[in-house]
């Protein structure tokens, strides 16, 4: 089988590319350029999954597999499906998870139409998700590594993305990956593992966001009851649930985000146990089958951890409304819900709103 | 599993070394191993095997042999060539730097460098066919000018530049002149009397990688940026680096010998190539078709084709070619030569830059038109 292994410059992606290889599969190794970033001797922030150490890396692992390597220019297809939708979810007082974005847009968008032009059978990357081929359909499934599952992020991709998908690693744990590393001396072998956003590369999302838009109107963060408590720059700075950082001083320390209210610009704060919300409704919904299921268990709200029972209270092309088993915090409108049944994945939208 | 890359049509990105070049550098990669700056007969000799490459280079580009200064290549050279005047002309008052807008990086990001430390750079436009306009140029220079650089023939499109008028326009001015010869030197006469300063590389003539000179016409003043023990009449300093002179001058030696006849014959093989390409593809567009471009050069854009999944499928099958301009991580950016002949952005992520060489054959070509043509097909789908 001809494969077009994408190789961030990790761990995961290069033993993702080393088994395809022992397997004996026709590999071909592709980098992506996706942000204009600074040379290592520039400054000290040449981390996340896009510099060009990381380019370099991956490099030296197809080098050492005896692969063709490529870096292709992917700035386009990045700035246009990822980086503009997290600036304007931002801006909209949303909380975006770009890596989905990525997953959906990019890497099996744009790269995979490029690997079926070019004639490639599949498209391989370093998640840890399984995908299995049941029937006449494609099933996604989370990875044996319940502590690495990364199927969240791939909860989007639908029959025509899974059929040429492959995840090599997505049957192992992370310390099995990294023993195969370190087997094939490939330099990535003990790399950390990047949890950054790899397109902010100080951390600061809300000062990105800034830089990106312009100016944003200063505005009130009130509380539960409207009384007016500080000023903020920014509906950006804010997310659902985060206590620090609000330049407020209440007398207490156990104030949260509760609400982000972008049309009037308020940003509305309180004590914790007012973040419980019962469910959810989800929108620009995709489900892995094609069309909606008869039934869920659960959903994940983030990317790491945020797992809780739940069941479909409705369900059409366009929403989705969950229930909770139990109250649940920090439901943040603009991140990716994911529905699942048992380690099934069954589909993916975007919180719109939580509900009481 | 990697392929095999037979048919080599990068010549503007590299050359083959010459027989003739290796085998005059073997002796010095062997047992003639003494330092050139030593005071005895076996370093006497290093030293006169690179007085003599010395007065090769020298003649061929119509230079003495006393205003070669042999640096480790072309960037060096254009980084001694900018840098080392532009401190000197400040202190007579001159911060100005003007350059092409179609310089290679050696040169551009030099001088961008300078301009983000205090001196004043302009870079002038070029035509639709790559040739800068001289009118701009002209508004551009000015008494406060300290240099100006213009490319003696483009490593991208292969157009050449007229660089003994821009030579006027600097002299006029007072300021010093700079050109990049590296890619014409295998190709066309070049004239270092014509410049101030004109930067040259080993390996674009078939000598090895790690070699190029700098000549400097006598009478003009350059601050030397590489200290230490004062080679190269305190130029450039650094431990000769013989073979690597050695082979430079014998691959100089082999091209010039080989040019008359090689020139026709390889423009021939170029334009076979180009013809069948703009015959046998819709909506391709020959970059710099309107000038007088070197001998080797064909650079094209394709509508509705990206460089890297074409470039993917020449590998694929064996053949060696370019996009024309490359970032450090090694993709594909959109040429700022090609931007800067008014070429669209999206246009521009499709071109396709081959060059040929002695080395090249009809039926390389007419395999390489034969695998375009098919990837660009496959790729339109």
């Amino acid at each position: 089988m001809r494969v077009l292994a994408a190789m961030s410059g990790g761990v995961d992606s290069s033993v993702a590319a080393a088994l395809l290889v022992r397997d004996g599969h026709d590999v071909t190794g592709v980098h992506l350029r996706l942000t204009d970033q600074a040379t290592p001797y520039e400054g000290e922030r040449a981390h996340g999954c896009c510099g060009i150490a990381d380019a370099d890396d991956a490099r030296r692992v197809a080098q050492v597999l005896d692969i063709p390597f490529y870096v292709w220019n992917f700035k386009g297809a990045f700035g246009r499906g990822v980086v503009d939708d997290f600036v304007s979810e931002y801006a909209r007082g949303r909380t975006p998870n770009p890596c989905v974005r990525c997953n959906e847009t990019v890497k099996f968008g744009a790269l995979r139409e490029r690997a079926a032009s070019l004639g490639f059978d599949a498209l391989a990357t370093g998640h840890y998700a399984r995908a299995e081929h049941d029937g006449d359909r494609w099933r996604l499934y989370r990875s044996a590594d319940r502590n690495k599952d990364q199927s969240y992020v791939l909860a989007r991709l639908g029959q025509k993305e899974l059929a040429r998908a492959r995840f090599p690693v997505g049957g192992q744990t992370k310390d099995e990956t990294r023993q195969i590393a370190r087997d094939l001396s490939l330099r990535t072998a003990d790399k950390p593992d990047s949890y950054e956003i790899c397109f902010v590369q100080d951390g600061d999302a809300g000062g990105f966001v800034e830089r990106s838009v312009g100016s944003f109107d200063v505005g009130e963060i009130v509380g539960t009851d409207g009384a007016v408590l500080g000023e903020h720059a920014g509906v950006h700075h804010f997310t659902v649930g985060q206590r620090r950082g609000l330049g407020i001083n209440t007398g207490s320390a156990r104030t949260y985000v509760l609400e982000i209210d972008a049309p009037t610009n308020r940003v509305i704060v309180g004590p914790g146990e007012l973040l419980a919300r019962t469910g959810l409704e989800a929108e620009e919904l995709r489900w892995v089958s094609g069309k909606p299921p008869e039934q869920i268990d659960s959903v994940q709200v983030r990317a790491h951890g945020g797992v809780h029972e739940a069941g479909l209270l409705d369900v059409d092309e366009a929403r989705a409304s969950v229930r909770f088993a139990e109250p649940q915090r920090g439901i943040a409108p603009g991140q990716l819900v994911a529905f699942f049944r048992g380690d099934e994945v069954l589909g993916g939208g975007t919180i719109a709103r939580a509900l009481r | 599993m990697q392929p095999r890359t037979t048919i080599y049509l990068d010549y503007a990105a590299t050359s083959p070394l010459w027989p003739e070049a290796r085998a005059a550098m073997a002796p010095y990669l062997d047992d003639r191993y003494a330092n050139a700056s030593s005071l005895y007969a076996a370093a006497r000799e290093a030293r006169k095997a690179i007085e003599e490459a010395r007065e090769v280079l020298a003649a061929a580009v119509g230079a003495r042999p006393e205003e070669v200064i042999f640096t480790s290549g072309g960037t060096e050279a254009d980084n001694i060539a900018l840098q080392g005047t532009a401190f000197r002309a400040r202190n007579e008052g001159r911060d100005g730097i003007v350059v092409s807008a179609i310089e290679h990086h050696a040169v551009l990001d030099t001088a961008r460098w300078l301009g983000r430390n205090g001196f004043r750079v302009t870079e002038v436009g070029v035509d639709s066919n790559g040739v800068i306009d001289e009118s701009a140029l002209e508004r551009a220079v000015d008494r406060k000018t300290g240099v100006v650089s213009v490319m003696t023939a483009n490593n991208e499109v292969g157009t050449v530049q007229p660089v003994a008028r821009c030579a006027d326009v600097a002299r006029a001015a007072g300021a010093r002149f700079h050109t990049d010869a590296v890619q014409a030197l295998p190709w066309i006469p070049v004239d270092a009397a014509g410049a101030d300063l004109t930067a040259l590389a080993a390996h674009k003539v078939g000598g090895p990688k790690g070699g190029g000179a700098l000549i400097i016409r006598r009478g003009v003043g350059v601050e030397p940026l590489v200290h230490g023990g004062g080679q190269e009449r305190g130029l450039r300093s650094g431990t000769y680096n013989v073979a690597g002179i050695v082979g430079f001058g014998a691959a100089v030696q082999a091209t010039l010998a080989a040019r008359e006849q090689l020139v026709p014959r390889v423009r021939a093989l170029r334009d076979r190539l180009q013809e069948a390409l703009v015959q046998k593809i819709s909506g391709i567009m020959v970059n710099g078709a309107g000038a007088e471009r070197l001998a080797n050069n064909c650079n094209v854009c394709i509508q509705g084709i990206e460089s890297e999944p074409l470039l993917l499928l020449l590998d694929a099958a064996g053949i060696a070619a370019s996009s024309g301009s490359a970032c450090q991580s090694g993709a594909a950016e959109a040429s700022h030569v090609l931007t800067a002949m008014g070429v669209p952005s999206d246009l521009a992520m499709g071109a396709l830059r081959l060059t040929l060489g002695r080395d090249t054959t009809t039926d390389d070509v007419d395999s390489a038109v034969e695998h375009i043509v098919a990837g660009v097909k496959r790729l339109r789908g």
